[in-house]
C-alpha cells in the first residue's frame, strides 16, 4: 500500500530539514522515494507540522519496580480511571499507568518508542512481559550491571577487560536488551553489606572495588563491544546536596569514553546558600558543553503527585524519609541488583522541589548541543510522561516559563538563574531532542528520521501558538506505516518491536564459568535464566529487531 | 532445559512450586509423566496427575469446543456480574483472562488471594524492606519464621535456600540460626545438618500480633513494662533483637495464607516495621512467601494490565481495586455474582460448589462434586505447552516448557475464543 503525506512542513534534523514543505511517501511500513504511482491513500498536510515519531529514551515502563509502585498506590491510580473505549481496553493512568494505558497515552502524544532503562538481569523477563503489553510503542531495555556479584567478583579478581566484555555481551544477549546501564555503581551491593553511602572513590567493603573502577570498566566494555548506546549511568549520590562534584568527577574520570549520564537533574545539586542546597546546573552544563563524549537526559521534575522507582536501593532507602504518602518499598534482589519505590509529591512552594524544577530547566537551556541532551522526566520519577507537552512549552516559551517561575517558592526562584535565560527551543531542536538525537544515541538507524528507508513512524501536528496543546494531541500518528491515531483518538492497535543489540562474544567460554556459578549460588539454572527469542515473539505480537554493533 | 532421546527432560521448572524449583528430572512416556529427581509432595502430584478429559462438556454432555465456547460466551453476554476466579494459571492464560474480564465487566479474584491481601494491606499502608530467594541463600545469618510452617507449603525451602553447600560470601551455612515464632514446624527440614534444632519461641496464633508488636517496640529501643508479651518473656524477644543487631543479614519470613486470623495484616505490619527499624543500623529484610497455585503470576499480570493489584472489578468499565468487596467467596456467598468462570490450568482444584452457572476452563483431570454448566479441559502450562510463571518473591519469572503433546488447547486460547464469540455485551 502506498500512502502519500502531501505538503506538510517537515522537521527532520537527521537530514537537516528545518521546516521545509515536503511530500513523504510510505510503502509497506517504510518511507520510500517520491514516486509517480497513484497513492492508495493521501493525506493533505498543508499547514501541518511533520516529524518522525517521538522516542522516549528513558522511561520506566516495565519491570518489577513499576509493578510494585502499582501495588503501592491504588489511591493515586483511582483518580485517573481509563475506561474501555473504542479500540482501547480499560486501564488507569497517573503515576504508573497500566501497561495498556501507557501505550495508548504515549501514542496519543505522538510517541512511537520508549526504552526501559533499568532492566535487572534476573527480572528481565518481567520487563519484557510488561513491555509486551504496552501497545503501539516500540520498546527496548538497558540491562543493569555494576552491583551484580559476578561482575564485582571479576573486578576484584583482576579479570581482563576482554573477559569482562564477554560477560557484558552475554548479559545483553540473555536479557534481550539494547544497552547497558549502571546504577549507583557498586552501591546497591554495598547497601547489602550495610554501607549507606558510596562515593566515587570509596570502596565497596566486600569487594574492595570503587564506583570509578566499575564505571570505567563498563564504559569500556560497552564501547569495545560496539554497542551504539554508550554506558547509561545513574551516578553515585543521587539526590545528595553537593553531588554536582561527584557528577563532574564522573565526567572527567571517564577519560573520554562515551558515557550517558541519566536524569542529571538529580545529580546537579550544590551546597551553597542558607539551606545548603543550590543549583549545580551551570557547572554541569559547562562540563557537557566541553566534553563531547558525554550525553545526558534531564529527569525534569514537574509538580504534583508521582512515585520514584529506582534500582538504587541505597539512595531510595535514604529518600524514604520524605516519602509522600509515607509508605515505601526497598528490595535486595538476587545478589544481582535492588530497587526502591518511594512516592513523592513535588510541590511548587517547597524550596527543594522548586529548585529541582529550576535546575532541570536550567540544564535544558544551558546545554548548547541538542543532539546530546534528551527530554525526559525519568518517568515516573520526576513526573509521569504525559507531562511532556507541558515541559516542551516550558522550553519553547520564555514568558510561560517566567510566569511559572514567579509561582514557585521565592527563595528557590531567587537562587536560580532561570529567569535570566533567554533561550527558547525551536521546533527543530525539539525534534532533535525527542527524535533524531535519541535514535542516533541508541543506534536506531531507521528510526527518528524521515529519510528513505526509515520505518514510517510519523507524527503530524497542527501548529499552534500554545505548544502544550500542539504536542499533546497530534492530528495523525503512523506506526510502521499504519495510521494508529487520528485527531487524538486511537484508530488502530498494533504491537511494537523490541529493539536489541547482539554484540559478538564467546558463549562457550563465559558459560563454562557461569553455569557452575548459577548451579552453586543462584536459585535458577543458567538455561532458564536466558530469554530466548521465541519467548518474546511466539505470541505473534512483538518482533525482535537487532541493531548492528561496530566494534571499536 | 534439555531433552534426551528417551524423553527424559532435565532442569525442568515446576509450575506447581511457589519457590519455582527448576532442577527437576522428568520422564515422559506418551502422555504419562513421572518425576525422576527432585520431586516433592507438591510437585509430584502436580506433574503426575493423569490426563482424563479431552472433550468439553455442556451440562455434562460431551460437545465440540466451538459449542462449549459459544455456551460460555452466551452466559457472559447476559451476566450482570461475572466472577472470574481460580487462576492457577501462567502469564498468557492470565493475560487472556483479564482481557475477557474487561470485556464482560467482571471481577478478577485469585483463589489464594486471601493470604496475599494480608500482605497487600501492609504494603499499601506502610511498605517494607524485602529480599529475594538468592539473597536469602547467600546472606542469611538469622532466619525468623513468623507464625508459619514454611516447609508445609514449600517442602524444599530449607534444602534449596538455607542448608546449602556454599554461599557467595563464604558463610558456614551449618551455623545459620533458624527461629520459629509460634509453633514448631511439623517436619524436620529446618533442623541443621548437624542435628541442631531450630529455636522455637512458642506462642499461640492469637498471641502473634502482640509478640510482633513487642518485637517492633524492642527494635525501636523502647523499654517494655511487662515481663512477658503474648506469653513470651520479654527477655527472650530482647535476645532475638540483640542477636539480629549483631548479624550481617537477617530475614523474617511468613506464609500469609497460614496467618489465618482476623486482622493478621496488623501483625505482619509490626514485623515489617520491626525490620524497617532494624535497618537504621543493620541489614535485615522480609520475605513474604506465597506463589502456590499461580497466585503470584495472577497477581503480577493483573497489576500491570489493570494498574491495580489483585481483586479488581471492571464493573464500571474501568478497573477498580477493592480487597474486600471483590472477594470471590463473598460475591458468591451473598448472591452478587451471577456467573462464575473458574480458570485453573495448573491446579486441579475445582470451583467451590455453588449455585450460579459456572464455566470451568480447567486442567484435564479436574474432578467435580457438581457438574458445571460448561467444562472445557485445557492443558497445563509447563507440561502441555510453554509459558511463564512468577515465583513467590515476585522477581523471577520462570520459563515453562512443553513436555508432551496432549492436543489440549491452552486456557489462553479458550479464553480468547470466548471473547471473540461474545460479541457485544448485552447486559
Amino acid at each position: 500500500m502506498l500512502i502519500k503525506l502531501s505538503g506538510g512542513t517537515v522537521y527532520d534534523p537527521a537530514h537537516g530539514v528545518d521546516g521545509q514543505v515536503r511530500d513523504i511517501y510510505v510503502r509497506d511500513g517504510r518511507i520510500v522515494p517520491p514516486t509517480g504511482d497513484t497513492p492508495d491513500q493521501e493525506y493533505d498536510l498543508r499547514g501541518k507540522i511533520v516529524m518522525a515519531g517521538a522516542i522516549d529514551m528513558h522511561t520506566h515502563i516495565g519491570g518489577g519496580k513499576v509493578t510494585i509502585a502499582r501495588n503501592l498506590l491504588p489511591e493515586d491510580h483511582r483518580k485517573d480511571p481509563a475506561p474501555r473505549e473504542g479500540l482501547m481496553r480499560a486501564g488507569c493512568g497517573h503515576a504508573v499507568p497500566s501497561t495498556l494505558t501507557t501505550g495508548y497515552r504515549y501514542a496519543e502524544m505522538g510517541y512511537t518508542a520508549g526504552f526501559e532503562p533499568a532492566v535487572l538481569p534476573i527480572n528481565a523477563r518481567q520487563a519484557h512481559h510488561e513491555m509486551a503489553d504496552v501497545p503501539l510503542l516500540d520498546v527496548g531495555g538497558y540491562v543493569m550491571l555494576g552491583s551484580d556479584d559476578f561482575l564485582l567478583r571479576m573486578l576484584r579478581d583482576g579479570r581482563s577487560q576482554a573477559e569482562i566484555n564477554n560477560y557484558v555481551a552475554w548479559t545483553i544477549h540473555s536479557t534481550q536488551c539494547i544497552g547497558v546501564k549502571v546504577v549507583n555503581p557498586g552501591g546497591i551491593s554495598a547497601f547489602k553489606f550495610n554501607q549507606r553511602n558510596l562515593d566515587l572513590d570509596e570502596q565497596n567493603s566486600y569487594y574492595g572495588i570503587t564506583p570509578r573502577q566499575i564505571l570505567q570498566t563498563l564504559a569500556r566494555a560497552v564501547h569495545e563491544l560496539g554497542v551504539p548506546h554508550p554506558l547509561h549511568v545513574h551516578g553515585c549520590n543521587l539526590g545528595v546536596p553537593g553531588n554536582v562534584e561527584t557528577s563532574l568527577n564522573t565526567i572527567s574520570g571517564i577519560e573520554g569514553l562515551p558515557m550517558h549520564l541519566t536524569h542529571i537533574q538529580f545529580h546537579s545539586y550544590g551546597t551553597e546558600g542558607d539551606r545548603k542546597f543550590s543549583s549545580g546546573a551551570a557547572r554541569i552544563a559547562e562540563a557537557i558543553n566541553k566534553n563531547e563524549n558525554i550525553t545526558i537526559d534531564v529527569g525534569q521534575v514537574l509538580f504534583g503527585q508521582t512515585v520514584t522507582a529506582s534500582g538504587d536501593s541505597m539512595a531510595q532507602h535514604r529518600n524514604s524519609a520524605v516519602a509522600n504518602p509515607n509508605k515505601w518499598v526497598c528490595m535486595d534482589i538476587e545478589c544481582d541488583a535492588g530497587c526502591g519505590v518511594v512516592p513523592f509529591k513535588y510541590k511548587d512552594k517547597n524550596f527543594v522541589n522548586a529548585l529541582q524544577w529550576a535546575i532541570g530547566l536550567e540544564t535544558f537551556l544551558l546545554v548548547e548541543d541538542p543532539w546530546r541532551i534528551f527530554l525526559t522526566t525519568d518517568h515516573p520519577n520526576g513526573a509521569p510522561f504525559y507531562a511532556y507537552p507541558h515541559l516542551i512549552k516550558l522550553l519553547m516559551n520564555k514568558s510561560f516559563r517566567n510566569d511559572a517561575l514567579a509561582r514557585i517558592n521565592p527563595d528557590a526562584a531567587a537562587l536560580s538563574t532561570l529567569g535570566s535565560i533567554e533561550r527558547e527551543y525551536s521546533l527543530y531542536e525539539i525534534a532533535i531532542m525527542t527524535r533524531a538525537g535519541a535514535a542516533r544515541l541508541l543506534g536506531l538507524r531507521d528510526r527518528g528520521h524521515l529519510g528513505e528507508g526509515a520505518a514510517a513512524d510519523i507524527t503530524v501536528y497542527t501548529a499552534q501558538e500554545d505548544q502544550e496543546k500542539m504536542f499533546e494531541k497530534p492530528d495523525y500518528v503512523f506506526k510502521d506505516g499504519e495510521l494508529v491515531v487520528k485527531h487524538g483518538e486511537i484508530v488502530k492497535i498494533v504491537w511494537g518491536n523490541v529493539h536489541t543489540v547482539k554484540p559478538e562474544f564467546d558463549r562457550a567460554k563465559i558459560e563454562s564459568e557461569l553455569k557452575p556459578y548459577f548451579d552453586r549460588y543462584h536459585t535458577m539454572k543458567l538455561d532458564n535464566f536466558m530469554i530466548r527469542d521465541n519467548e518474546i515473539e511466539d505470541d505473534g505480537r512483538s518482533k525482535i529487531l537487532v541493531h548492528s554493533c561496530k566494534k571499536a | 532445559m534439555s531433552e534426551s532421546a528417551s524423553k527424559i527432560w532435565e532442569n525442568v521448572p515446576s509450575p506447581f512450586c511457589g519457590i519455582a524449583s527448576d532442577d527437576l528430572k522428568i520422564q515422559v512416556d506418551g502422555t504419562r509423566v513421572k518425576v525422576l529427581e527432585h520431586g516433592d509432595a507438591v510437585t509430584i502430584p502436580g506433574f503426575e496427575a493423569p490426563l482424563t478429559d479431552t472433550a468439553p462438556r455442556v451440562a455434562g454432555r460431551p460437545v465440540g469446543l466451538d459449542i462449549a465456547v459459544a455456551e460460555a460466551a452466551a452466559l457472559l453476554r447476559t451476566a450482570r456480574l461475572p466472577l472470574f476466579s481460580g487462576f492457577g494459571t501462567d502469564v498468557n492464560d492470565t493475560r487472556a483472562a483479564i482481557s475477557l474480564v474487561d470485556k464482560s465487566r467482571g471481577v478478577f479474584d485469585q483463589m489464594r488471594a486471601e493470604g496475599g491481601m494480608r500482605n497487600l494491606a501492609v504494603l499499601q499502608d506502610s511498605g517494607w524492606i524485602a529480599t529475594t530467594l538468592a539473597e536469602l541463600k547467600n546472606r542469611v545469618e538469622v532466619l525468623v519464621c513468623f507464625g508459619s510452617d514454611v516447609e508445609a507449603n514449600f517442602p524444599r525451602f530449607f534444602e534449596r535456600f538455607v542448608w546449602v553447600p556454599a554461599t557467595l560470601f563464604g558463610q558456614d551455612t551449618a551455623q545459620r540460626e533458624i527461629v520459629f515464632i509460634g509453633s514448631a514446624p511439623k517436619g524436620s527440614a529446618a533442623t541443621a545438618p548437624d542435628g541442631r534444632l531450630p529455636k522455637i519461641i512458642p506462642c499461640t496464633q492469637q498471641a502473634l500480633p502482640e509478640v510482633a508488636a513487642g518485637l517492633a517496640a524492642l527494635a525501636r529501643g523502647n523499654r517494655l513494662q511487662a515481663d512477658a508479651v503474648g506469653g513470651v518473656p520479654v527477655a527472650e524477644l530482647q535476645a532475638l533483637i540483640d542477636r539480629i543487631k549483631q548479624a550481617q543479614y537477617s530475614v523474617f519470613t511468613w506464609a500469609a495464607g497460614q496467618l489465618n486470623f482476623p486482622h493478621a495484616e496488623l501483625a505482619i505490619q509490626q514485623v515489617c516495621q520491626c525490620v524497617v527499624t532494624l535497618n537504621k543500623t543493620v541489614r535485615a529484610a522480609v520475605l513474604p512467601v506465597g506463589g502456590q497455585d499461580g497466585d503470584r503470576t495472577a497477581g503480577q499480570v493483573c497489576t500491570w494490565l489493570s494498574g491495580f493489584p489483585c481483586r479488581v472489578g471492571y464493573l464500571r468499565g474501568y478497573p477498580e481495586h477493592d480487597a474486600y468487596h471483590y472477594a470471590g467467596a463473598q460475591l458468591l456467598g451473598n448472591g452478587e455474582a451471577d456467573v462464575l468462570v473458574w480458570v485453573n490450568s495448573i491446579g486441579l482444584n475445582p470451583p467451590p460448589g455453588i449455585a450460579v452457572p459456572t464455566v470451568v476452563i480447567g486442567r484435564s483431570g479436574m474432578v467435580f462434586e457438581q457438574e458445571p454448566a460448561v467444562f472445557i479441559p485445557v492443558g497445563c502450562p509447563g507440561i502441555d505447552h510453554a509459558g511463564h510463571m512468577y515465583r513467590c518473591d515476585n522477581v523471577v519469572a520462570m520459563p515453562l516448557y512443553k513436555l508432551r503433546d496432549s492436543g489440549l488447547p491452552s486456557a489462553a486460547q479458550v479464553l480468547a475464543a470466548i471473547e471473540q464469540a461474545m460479541g457485544a455485551k448485552t447486559c
